[in-house]
């Protein structure tokens, strides 16, 4: 049978990249191969996952160097050559192996005001949003967010400014920007237009490269700068 | 853990790349270029006399590369400021071959302009 040669980071001491050969299966992701790995060979490999298709988030690492979604992501899309590295996400403190802290990465999402705070109640009509409003259109562009922390793993900008919002928190803001039930939109522009907000992103849309839900925070990013500037010259924030 | 090469292997990285550094490189050359045209503060025969440096094949090279380096940077950024100042539309990987286009038509024309 053909087999996978695999690295995984292993944090014990100082931390490194163990040796490990897993046989290489029709349309195995690179989620099997870690839950191979700690079900068949080393019961103490620390991973995180939940969902198995692709909507919980919790199953992002570094595979051969770029930050994916280890559940949907076929082996044969990341190797030629049967090799494989897997390492936890970066920028993020690891707790063991390849789970990482995400604190920072969802307490950002709170500082970029990323909770939607509307004006009606549950004795209100419906608020009518025309699925082809502008707003509408860059809502559900980028909505579907996973939380899964990919674009935070890939973003330069978060590695050298540790309080950087990152690609996932801006790209909150901006579907909240554009929620037009929301009540909170200057107070918004203020929080995300500070030096670690939106003026910091580069557009290197590395984020938008690694984002498994087609998401570009790039272009949300791009439009929260546009509307902090012009609040800011309305004398808004 | 930090990122390697593998994760900055795409076009627009690239195009950051090459930014900063033909902007920190012409941040160095501007100091040259004033000083070389300050000459002509102390007449016309000053200047002619640093301009003649600008005969040298080894100078038309260096400035070849001067003008290909701002070429670069401008529609470099050019093409930043159209992507953070106009709607976004897919065009983002076009823009960035237009500016590669733009940048080495420049610096050829240049070229055989010297030589
Ligand atoms: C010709 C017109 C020019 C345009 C349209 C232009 C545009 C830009 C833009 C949009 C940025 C921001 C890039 C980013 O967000 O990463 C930038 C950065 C920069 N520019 Fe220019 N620029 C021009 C000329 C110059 C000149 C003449 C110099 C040299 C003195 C220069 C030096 C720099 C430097 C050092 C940076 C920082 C690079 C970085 O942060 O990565 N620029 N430029
Ligand atoms: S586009 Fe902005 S947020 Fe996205 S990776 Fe680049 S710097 Fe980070
Ligand atoms: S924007 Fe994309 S890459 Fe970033 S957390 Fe959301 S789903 Fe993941
Ligand atoms: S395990 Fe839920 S997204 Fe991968």
């Amino acid at each position: 049978m053909a087999s996978l040669k695999v690295t995984v980071w292993r944090s014990a001491g100082a931390g490194g990249y163990q040796a490990y050969e897993v046989p290489r299966l029709e349309a195995q992701t690179v989620l099997d191969v870690v839950t191979y790995i700690q079900r068949v060979i080393d019961p103490s490999l620390s991973y995180r996952f939940a969902c198995r298709v692709g909507v919980c988030g919790s199953c992002a690492m570094n595979v051969n160097g770029k930050a994916r979604w280890t559940c949907r992501t076929h082996v044969e899309k990341v190797t030629a050559d049967g090799k494989l590295q897997i390492a936890p996400l970066s920028n993020l403190p690891v707790i063991k192996d390849l789970v990482t802290n995400m604190e920072q990465f969802f307490d950002k999402w709170a500082k970029a005001r990323g909770r939607f705070s509307g004006a009606r109640t549950r004795d209100d009509d419906f608020a009518r949003v025309m699925p082809d409003s502008p707003q509408r259109r860059n809502v559900d562009a980028g909505i579907e967010c996973i939380g899964c922390g990919a674009c935070y793993s890939a973003c330069d900008v978060v590695q050298w400014n540790p309080d950087y919002l990152g690609p996932a928190a801006l790209n909150r803001a901006w579907t909240l920007h554009n929620d037009v039930r929301d009540t909170m939109h200057a107070e918004r522009l203020a929080a995300v237009a500070g030096d670690a907000g939106c003026h910091a992103c580069h557009t290197h849309t590395s984020c938008s490269e690694r984002c498994p839900k087609q998401i570009s925070p790039t272009i949300g990013i791009a439009g929260l700068k546009r509307a902090a500037a012009a609040a800011a010259l309305d004398g808004e924030i | 853990m930090k990122n390697d090469f593998r994760a900055r292997s795409h076009p627009a990285w690239w195009a950051f790349a090459l930014h900063r550094l033909s902007g920190v490189l012409l941040a160095l050359f501007l100091p040259a270029h004033f000083w070389s045209l300050g000459h002509a503060l102390e007449g016309a025969a000053a200047l002619d006399g640093v301009l003649q440096w600008t005969a040298l094949p080894i100078v038309k090279f260096g400035e070849t590369g001067i003008v290909l380096l701002l070429a670069a940077h401008m529609t470099g950024g050019i093409r930043l400021l159209m992507i953070e100042f106009l709607p976004w539309r897919d065009w983002h990987k076009t823009l960035l071959a237009v500016a590669a286009g733009v940048s080495v038509a420049t610096g050829l024309a240049f070229a055989l302009n010297v030589f």
